[in-house]
């Protein structure tokens, strides 16, 4: 399916020979450096798992420097990807490089990748010395050096003395730590993160997720991380690889992906964005005018002319609605069906209408409407994405 | 009386009834042990009660004896090689059997078990049937082989517990350090199987020290085991060497699993307080 794999443009994609690749990195980042090799590349990646497919026709080049993030439900496929390039997974078809280097055939041991893994897996009969400097001891790293280079580490990951502790007598986040030291050491080509923070708890998530992002910059490494936290993902990443069953929805910058949502999958995986089945009842080259299913008419605005009668989907976020007399446009009489008061906004649940349920998260400003409340919810005609019938954006 | 004092006085019973079976089943389970080590000190001449007094004697006939001397000796290296080979075919069959997808794995699994399950007695008759098919003598070689065919089913089920229990990321992160497979296989997943190892070589060792049926069908001719030895020795007469002998054996098989374990244990205190199952 050619024309799901979308890179920010949204142009359809070419042959699969063609030279041209989705190029996920932050492009304005290191100006200086553009036009390198990029870190990793896969064209046109195949993997299953005997009958199952687990990723198909799945291309991506990786700037140096970036940290890309593989996003998706599980199943995915996410996590094959990241395998497949640390050599733990076999492709059944495509090549993956590796700084300009080809590895399908290179042996995991030979890539130099650095891997963290959920579970942290460090060796638990080593201590944090000797975990560390594993991966230097089988790079020939001179003793002085290893010594030097392993407390550098651990100062990076904020633990400086922990070298004779072992695994068992640190904390999730601590070990966590380690693991990540472990698999920059020795500064690998590319470092692979493979959901690292899904372990830990809810604080310590945050806390880790700061620190990732921070060494990631001071290092300049290339990373890839792997979740399914879309917060990790727009907090953490210059771009994202939306996935889904197997094939890339979309792929782009934090803001584009949640801002313009290429596909309704991508819309309603990031964010729950309230999706409003309806069909143009009149359009011109920069608006349209959309009959909902729910029985209301908005106008919004189109990137092109649509014709009358075609099926759409408006996509709007709930941050983008507005409540009671803040609706100024395409207003939407409704009933509260719920409300979630959270301090310094609230989630309103908006029946309006013809079995269509819409969910406005508004900072709070005067009182809260109540269940049952009448109530109108609006939005700028330029605060959706518009959909066509197949659920991809129109542009 | 109140009911829960009547049911107080039933539990008191049952209680009481419990430890007293439990009394039973342990002088049934160590009596022919005790009786074995106590009549070695006996300086009766006969291998039975009453005891007539303490005696030494018995052990000292024994350190005399250079048929008894020889079978000791016999048992302990084919012991010895026993463990060491059982213990590397084992371990390595159990990671083969837990780590990789093959073929016909399911049944090499049942075929490595399948020693364990057939009577000893038609493993001693089938491989001396097989040795006289091929024409080779009957030697000491073939002893421990058989021995190691016997011991084999115990340290693959033992090293394949623990096995499991070493989750596979641990080996992914060696490989992606850089260690190959058989480097990661060594710094890594073998120090997580000590405990297997040193359980399954001293299965192993017990299994052969101890092995008298098989061993009777496989002992080169004029080659006698401690187990052999003492059957032989019974057949003249019921000696107290006999038990003086029988206490040596216990102190053996019993002995080195226990000063086995202890060691693992300090082994283990000395260099981590969790292990892998523990801590995930």
């Amino acid at each position: 399916m050619p024309d799901k794999l979308t890179d920010q443009t949204s142009k359809p994609r070419p042959s699969p020979a063609g030279a041209s690749q989705a190029v996920a990195g932050s492009a304005a980042a290191r100006p200086g450096a553009e036009g390198g090799t990029p870190a990793v590349e896969f064209r046109d990646i195949d993997i299953a798992y005997g009958k199952f497919v687990a990723v198909r026709d799945f291309s991506l080049a990786i700037r140096r420097g970036s940290f890309v993030t593989l996003l998706g439900p599980s199943g995915c496929g996410k996590t094959t990807i990241l395998r497949s390039i640390a050599g733990l997974v076999d492709i059944s078809g495509g090549q993956i490089s590796i700084g300009g280097r080809r590895v399908d055939d290179v042996p995991i041991y030979k890539r130099n990748i650095g891997l963290v893994f959920q579970s942290y897996a460090l060796f638990p009969h080593k201590n944090v010395f000797d975990n560390v400097a594993f991966g230097l001891k089988y790079r020939n790293v001179p003793k002085a050096d290893i010594q030097r280079k392993v407390r550098q580490a651990l100062e990076m990951v904020r633990l400086p003395g922990s070298e004779k502790k072992l695994p068992s007598q640190l904390s999730g986040g601590q070990q966590q730590r380690i693991a990540l030291a472990r698999a920059i050491v020795f500064e690998p080509e590319v470092l692979l993160l493979d959901e690292p923070l899904s372990a830990l708890d809810a604080n310590m998530r945050e806390e880790m997720r700061v620190e990732i992002k921070k060494i990631q910059k001071e290092t300049g490494i290339t990373a890839i991380f792997v979740t399914h936290d879309q917060e990790e993902a727009l907090s953490m990443s210059d771009r994202i690889v939306v996935m889904n069953a197997g094939a890339v929805e979309q792929i782009g910058t934090p803001e584009e992906v949640y801002e313009t949502p290429a596909t309704a999958f991508v819309a309603d995986f990031l964010g729950k964005a309230n999706m409003l089945a309806g069909t143009v009842s009149a359009a011109d080259q920069q608006t349209a005018t959309v009959s909902l299913a729910a029985g209301q008419t908005v106008t919004v605005a189109s990137p092109r002319a649509l014709a009358p009668g075609a099926a759409v989907t408006v996509v709007v976020r709930p941050q983008k609605l507005a409540v009671g007399p803040a609706a100024t446009s395409n207003r939407l009489a409704g009933r509260v069906v719920s409300t979630s008061y959270l301090g310094s906004s609230a989630i309103y649940e908006v029946d309006i209408g013809g079995r269509t349920t819409i969910r406005a998260n508004t900072p709070i400003s005067g009182k809260i409407a109540r269940e049952g409340e009448a109530i109108d919810v609006g939005f700028g005609p330029a605060d959706c994405v518009l959909l066509d019938e197949n659920g991809s954006r129109i542009a | 009386m109140s009911a829960a004092a009547r049911g107080n006085r039933e539990g008191r019973w049952a209680w009481r009834l419990t430890g007293f079976v439990t009394l039973c089943v342990y002088i049934f389970l160590f009596a022919p042990i005790i009786a074995t080590v106590v009549l070695s000190f006996n300086a009766s001449m006969f291998g039975g009660f009453p005891m007539t007094g303490f005696s030494l004697q018995w052990y000292g006939k024994l350190l005399g004896n250079e048929q008894v001397l020889a079978a000791f000796r016999t048992s302990m290296w084919i012991a010895l090689v026993t463990a060491v080979i059982t213990t590397a075919v084992g371990v390595v069959t159990a990671y083969t059997l837990i780590r990789f997808e093959f073929r016909g794995k399911q049944m090499l699994n049942t075929l490595v078990i399948l020693p364990a399950l057939v009577p000893e007695t038609i493993l001693g008759v089938g491989l001396l049937v097989a040795i006289k098919a091929v024409d080779q003598p009957r030697t000491s070689l073939l002893l421990v082989l058989g021995h190691i065919l016997l011991a084999v089913p115990y340290v693959v089920l033992i090293a394949q517990a623990r096995m499991v229990g070493i989750r596979r990321v641990y080996e992914e992160a060696a490989l992606s350090l850089g260690a190959s497979r058989l480097a990661s296989f060594r710094e890594i997943t073998l120090p997580l199987l000590v405990p297997a190892v040193v359980a399954g070589a001293l299965l192993a060792f017990t299994i052969s020290f101890d092995n008298t049926s098989a061993s009777l069908f496989w002992r080169p001719a004029g080659v006698e085991t401690m187990p052999t030895q003492i059957l032989s020795m019974l057949k003249i007469s019921i000696s107290p060497e006999i038990n003086a002998l029988g206490t040596v054996m216990i102190l053996v098989t019993v002995g080195i699993p226990l000063i086995g374990g202890l060691l693992l244990q300090g082994l283990t205190r000395l260099r981590r307080r969790g292990n892998p199952e523990e801590k995930t």
